[in-house]
């Protein structure tokens, strides 16, 4: 059955709505990175909290019509505009009150939301409310999906990349120096506004997959996912995508498998998924890169360390050290060192007291700053330089060059 | 005395300002209700090297960010190369702070320079191999050519100083409007900056930058403009840069230590 789901066969309508996800779910990282680039990832959870009221607001309206209140196009127009009113709210605290934005996005999350609760109440005592399905909103889900549903969810995810791929280098020019990108002629209010644009497009097509309180995260864990394996903000960007769709993908699929378990928080355990891989194995910023980086620093102390022990003739009785230097074949398992042993440790002794030198002539200052008991010192000083200390010294005794 | 910008005889003939590649007049700009520029005139001549100079929070970066758009003035005019700012932004390069941007930025050096170029590409055009060549270049003016592929995040004071300047080159402008470049950085840096700086006053261009090191204005200015809200004194370093404007720019905030060194330089 979970092979079945993943491979796409469990018919036309699952296969659309896998579809439909993987598209909102690449919308959805891509945005999200741009908005985590500009430091604003929270502000799409005031955005999609902002919808609640509109849907209820667009069903009331459309059974007051005489129509079907869950008519899907309906539903999201009246989300895109409480997110809209959401989004004015927020920007006027931010411009016109001393309310910081966590604090106005915090307020505007929490009125609008709990609005929106309130109207789902009272349609749920409307005698064609009790058959609506809007809580299905919260948390999203694709049973029962139609075709058309599926097929809107699609076209507004490849709009969506469309519109990101159009306006991709001014919201990286405005995420990263905004003042240098409006000297240039860039409208930085309006490109801030497109990005929020976006988010509330996301949010809207995402509706029903993801629901509106998740997704926040399929906008957000890409991203963040995506920064484990890159420096660039381009790449941030694609990962994200990638991620994202990936999520999205998964998510439905396991969900068709699974018609009980809401969508949106199967999609969300699967980019989760990936970002605890991303967390433990990404190189360079990974749990496990840094672990295996600081265990390497430890071995070349420890190596270091008994190498000089060796060479002044000291005991060693740090076990860990005593077993690095016999792995290396520098010592016998008594502690005694090889021939190769006594070479390395006279080496050592030598560049120690070359440092030594390094370090309290002041016409080395520049070098002497990079002196950490362990860098080997012909790799910071030119052959002469090391010459003219080795003068200072005198003779190196016994040691192959 | 309060400085009208409809005064006659103070401002230039009308022709001198027309040839300016940057003219304002009358420019007041508030942050709340506090002006930090108040009713302030400059005119910037063609091929100069002009220093804004002034004691901190005297409006000095305020005033290159109302010139550029970046904070809207409550009053005055704004004339770039005679035109209107908007018809000439393309002539116009600017160095913001340092610290205006954040580091960890994930990006390189040579995206940084790249982004200098994204006006000339447009929204739907390609990078292409030429504009990296040129990023490159411009970058080795500044050398850094070696770390182009470095993360930002890697690099020194002074050397992301050179890559904003870098980016300000591959515009390939004619008016450049630097604030405060050599703000915390090495020795080393200022003097390849100033070389730059010089190198494009020697091609035509005109060079407006803020400047705090009043030690140093003789050597790498050929023209002042004096500021504390108001405008104190413009014209060229001889003129301009006199004991008697640097103590009223300055009042009682230049250190007795300050003054010292002045009246050497001013010797």
């Amino acid at each position: 059955m979970l092979a079945d789901a993943l491979l796409l066969q469990l018919g036309y309508n699952a296969t659309l709505v896998a579809i439909g996800a993987t598209l909102l779910g690449v919308a959805a990282g891509m945005t999200g990175a741009f908005l985590y680039l500009r430091k604003r990832a929270l502000v799409s959870d005031a955005i999609s909290h902002s919808t609640l009221p509109g849907v209820g607001l667009a069903f009331i309206v459309m059974v007051a019509l005489g129509g079907d209140g869950r008519a899907l196009p309906g539903l999201l127009l009246g989300s895109a505009l409480s997110a809209w009113a959401g989004l004015l709210c927020l920007g006027w605290l931010v411009r016109r009150t001393r309310l910081a934005e966590d604090a106005a996005i915090g307020a505007v999350l929490s009125v609008f939301f709990g609005v929106g609760i309130v109207l789902l109440t009272v349609i749920q005592t409307m005698s064609a409310g009790k058959q609506a399905g809007l809580e299905n909103f919260l948390l999203g889900s694709t049973a029962g999906m139609l075709r058309t549903d599926a097929i809107v969810i699609a076209v507004g995810g490849l709009a969506i990349l469309a519109a990101i791929f159009v306006l991709r280098r001014p919201m990286l020019e405005v995420a990263f120096d905004p003042e240098y990108a409006a000297a240039r002629g860039v409208n930085v209010d309006r490109v801030d506004l497109a990005m929020m644009g976006l988010v509330m497009a996301v949010t809207v097509v995402g509706l029903k997959v993801v629901g509106l309180i998740l997704i926040v995260a399929l906008l957000i864990i890409p991203s963040v996912t995506a920064r484990f394996w890159t420096e660039r903000a381009d790449r941030v960007i694609l990962i994200g995508g990638l991620v994202g769709g990936l999520a999205g993908y998964a998510g439905a699929a396991l969900s068709a498998a699974e018609p009980k378990v809401p969508t949106g928080p199967i999609i969300v355990l699967m980019a989760f998924v990936l970002f605890l891989l991303s967390l433990m194995l990404a190189p360079g910023r990974g749990v496990l890169a840094a672990l295996i980086r600081h265990l390497r620093f430890q071995q070349r102390v420890h190596l270091r360390q008994g190498l000089l022990a060796l060479a002044q003739a000291q005991p060693i009785y740090e076990v860990r050290t005593r077993r690095l230097l016999r792995r290396a074949g520098l010592a016998r398992a008594d502690g005694v060192a090889t021939e190769a042993g006594r070479a390395r440790a006279a080496r050592a002794l030598r560049d120690e007291k070359r440092w030594e030198i390094v370090r309290t002539d002041p016409a080395h200052e520049a070098a002497a700053e990079f002196y950490d008991g362990l860098t080997d010192i012909d790799t910071v000083l030119t052959s002469d330089q090391i010459a003219e200390i080795d003068a200072r010294i005198g003779a190196p005794k016994g040691v192959p060059a | 005395m309060l400085e009208l910008a409809t005064a006659d005889g103070r401002v230039p003939a009308d022709d001198a300002r027309k040839d300016s590649p940057l003219a304002v007049r009358g420019l007041t700009v508030s942050y709340g209700e506090k002006p930090a520029v108040f009713s302030v005139d400059m005119t910037v001549p063609k091929g100069s090297m002009t220093a804004i100079i002034g004691p901190n929070g005297a409006g000095k970066s305020t005033m290159l960010k109302a010139v550029l758009g970046i904070v809207k003035p409550l009053s005055g005019q704004v004339e770039v190369f005679g035109c209107p700012l908007a018809d000439q932004r393309a002539r116009i390069a600017y160095v913001p702070q340092r610290a205006s941007v954040d580091w960890d930025f994930p990006t390189r050096v040579i995206d940084v320079v790249l982004m200098g170029l994204y006006r000339e590409v447009g929204l739907l055009g390609r990078l292409r191999g030429a504009h990296v060549d040129r990023a490159r270049s411009c970058l080795d003016r500044v050398g850094m050519a070696a770390f182009a592929d470095r993360q930002i995040g890697q690099l020194s004071g002074g050397q992301q100083q050179r890559v904003f300047l870098a980016r300000a080159l591959a515009q390939d402008a004619d008016l450049y409007l630097l604030d405060e470049p050599f703000a915390g950085v090495d020795a080393a840096t200022e003097k390849a900056i100033i070389a730059v700086l010089k190198s494009l006053k020697s091609e035509g261009k005109t060079v407006v930058a803020v400047h705090h090191d009043l030690a140093t204005v003789r050597d790498y200015f050929d023209h002042v403009f004096l500021i504390n809200v108001r405008r104190i004194a413009e014209g060229p370093v001889d003129e301009a840069f006199t004991a008697e404007t640097l103590q009223e720019a300055y009042g009682g905030r230049l250190a007795s230590t300050q003054v010292d060194q002045l009246s050497a330089v001013l010797a």
